[in-house]
């Protein structure tokens, strides 16, 4: 019990538990976005690894850490405008298609990792983002320690929750978008075209989990290793029914997610062998599946989420 | 003029055209990325087609992997007939090879006639068992199977790892984190002598034939199609929904329980932690392939095994990254997509009236 109360009263604590939930922000950011304008992104495992692989790569040939990130979102988009392609004018099942937008991302980052390097032995590196000075919110007293110890990639992703919650909630743009996923025949009515404004979310959305990928090898990381994304992308897509597709819950979810993990590897070094590692490594997948079955009942899905819209039909 | 016309049902050439145009579509983009590294094209395709099915011993190389990818095929198959979207084949591979293990390594003692079956079937009802809890989910919680199936993968993955490094290593593996080996009586025999391949190939074989069965000529399969083809409407019916979920669910997580099994009592002999390479998600890519038929998941496995084994082949002589097969896969996957798509249309000739 002691124990329990010295981690969560270590601002290092919650410091790693933000860290670790920033690429969960991105994730479940750009896959609520898609989700809001009806199509489910099954391509996230894979486009997060992509981003990863795209992101690093630039700035290890000579791009500016900045640079490098722009190069990973473009690349989430472009694989985000397959998906989109294939789901929304075509009309073709988004899980299957979802399904291979991942192995096909996946596929193409290592393959790419190997052609560039075809032996190494350890992996390359480079000088990832460093901790940004919070300035006078340094003076608040656990907060400022926790916010001292985030990358710029961090504020990002807590800026884009309050952007992206804005522009759903308030704007013209945002109420077309949860129309295309609610009710696609009134955005038609409107004279909008509902296939544009769903290639876009999902253009958009990827280009969010792509930057998730980013996060990992040139922040949290410094370099790039195959499966090192280890199903962070379906993670969000639990966390997404979780958040009941809200910016704000999402936050919050990506938190709470990133406490019990940061938890759970820090009792594992106190609790020292009582049990094997596998079962604390276990805990982030059982618990998102938890975390899905409490909500599913309840969740109040988009209502067209996965029905394609042909115009003139019905 | 000339319009697209909807058609409900193409005819069975139409879709194995597309599967087939969809694998040298599959083939031919992934010439563009090969080409990019600068190696020679049509060579890297020649070796790979030679490293395939150059040989007698390529061939059998090439069914032998086919074997566990014409399981996860007909675990995929068969659930997505029915709209239930396991996607955990990988998973359920892993935890059918555990429970093989856990017969096969000296704890039963029986006549090989009588324990590879038990083999095989402990490794069926491991499969089954661990779809039946993201079934259960759908049904009871509504929740998406697609992502339970998927993160189920994982803690799989982890719980092998467990028992290889704790109380399934082998103590004579020189601290490898492996399982012991199988007694001689629980392991399939070959087909070809000094080959690998092995009865676990006639097993899937057979396992398809008995599916298509299933599907096209008992109620089950009628259930399954009415299920898949629209819930409510079969629900509407009369039909069982609830009851045929769950046995789409055992019997999809039963077959890819089966491919596990088989490899560690046909190829491995015994069991590690990358026994799969994949073969849950390349299951996948058999099943739409092979336009989710049972029967077409025999060639579409054998194209997806060659892919993989003559990229291995060719990787060695000319130094391309295998995870060129990978991405032969996937092209595979959103090519036949593309390509169902197109069978479902046919178009018609119509003559234009000349006075409208």
């Amino acid at each position: 019990m002691t124990a329990t109360l010295d981690i969560l009263a270590n601002p290092s604590f919650w410091a790693a538990a933000l860290r670790i939930a920033t690429p969960l922000i991105f994730g479940v950011l750009g896959a609520l976005l898609c989700e809001r304008a009806g199509v489910l992104n099954l391509g996230i495992e894979g486009i997060f690894v992509a981003g990863a692989m795209a992101g690093w790569l630039s700035v290890y040939l000579g791009l500016s850490l900045w640079g490098g990130v722009a190069v990973a979102a473009l690349t989430g988009a472009a694989f985000g405008l397959l998906h989109a392609i294939l789901t929304v004018p075509l009309g073709l099942s988004q899980h299957v298609t979802g399904i291979g937008v991942t192995l096909l991302a996946t596929s193409m980052s290592y393959f790419g990792y190997r052609v560039a390097f075809p032996s190494v032995t350890s992996p390359p590196r480079i000088t990832p983002f460093q901790p940004l000075d919070p300035g006078p919110l340094r003076a608040i007293p656990v907060l400022g320690e926790v916010l001292a110890q985030q990358t710029a990639l961090t504020w990002l992703a807590i800026g884009l929750v309050v952007v992206l919650g804005y522009v759903l909630a308030r704007t013209p743009l945002g109420l077309a978008l949860r129309a295309c996923g609610d009710n696609p025949a009134a955005v038609e009515s409107q004279g909008l075209s509902v296939t544009a404004l769903r290639m876009g979310a999902v253009m958009a959305g990827s280009a969010l989990m792509a930057l998730g990928g980013a996060f990992l090898t040139m922040s949290a990381f410094n370099a790039f290793f195959f499966g090192m994304i280890g199903g962070r992308g379906w993670v969000c897509i639990a966390l997404t029914v979780f958040a009941s597709w809200r910016p704000g819950k999402a936050l919050l979810g990506a938190l709470l997610f990133g406490a019990f993990d940061a938890f759970q590897v820090r009792l594992q070094t106190v609790s020292g062998g009582v049990a094997p590692s596998q079962v604390f490594l276990m805990v982030p997948y059982a618990l998102s599946i938890l975390a899905l079955l409490l909500v599913a009942r309840r969740a109040d899905y988009p209502r067209a989420l996965m029905q394609p819209y042909f115009r003139g039909q019905r | 003029m000339i319009r697209l016309a909807r058609r409900d049902n193409p005819p069975l050439w139409l879709s194995a055209v597309a599967s087939v145009g969809a694998a040298l579509a599959a083939l031919a983009l992934t010439a563009v990325p090969l080409a990019l590294t600068g190696a020679p094209v049509a060579g890297a395709f020649r070796l790979m087609a030679e490293g395939a099915a150059g040989s007698l011993f390529a061939f059998t190389e090439t069914l032998s992997r086919a074997t566990p990818l014409i399981f996860t095929g007909l675990a995929a198959a068969i659930a997505f007939r029915a709209r239930l979207w396991n996607i955990g084949a990988e998973g359920q591979l892993y935890a059918g090879a555990l429970a093989a293990v856990a017969v096969g390594t000296g704890a039963v003692s029986l006549p090989a006639p009588a324990l590879v079956p038990l083999v095989l079937l402990a490794g069926a009802a491991a499969g089954a068992l661990l779809m039946l809890a993201p079934v259960v989910f759908k049904l009871r919680f509504s929740a998406d199977e697609v992502v339970t199936t998927l993160l189920l993968n994982f803690i799989v993955l982890l719980f092998v790892q467990m028992m290889l490094e704790g109380p399934m290593k082998d103590p004579m593996g020189l601290g490898w984190p492996q399982s012991e080996p199988l007694v001689d009586e629980a392991v399939l025999p070959k087909i070809v002598d000094k080959m690998r391949l092995h009865w676990g190939f006639g097993i899937a074989v057979v396992a398809a034939v008995l599916a298509q069965l299933m599907i096209d000529r008992t109620v089950w399969g009628f259930e399954i199609r009415a299920v898949g083809e629209n819930a409510p409407a079969a629900r509407y019916a009369g039909l069982p929904v609830t009851r045929t979920m769950l046995r789409v669910g055992l019997l999809s997580g039963a077959c890819a329980g089966l491919a596990g099994a088989c490899e560690v009592a046909g190829l491995k002999g015994y069991l590690t932690a990358d026994l799969s390479p994949g073969f849950g998600y390349a299951g996948i890519v058999v099943a739409m392939l092979s336009g989710l038929s049972p029967l077409g998941v025999i060639p579409a496995s054998i194209f997806v095994a060659g892919v993989f084994v003559g990229a291995d082949t060719m990787s060695r002589s000319i130094g391309v990254s295998n995870y060129l097969a990978d991405l032969v896969v996937a092209m595979a996957l959103l090519c036949v997509l593309v390509g169902g798509l197109a069978t479902r249309y046919r178009v018609e000739f119509t003559r234009r009236d000349a006075r409208t």
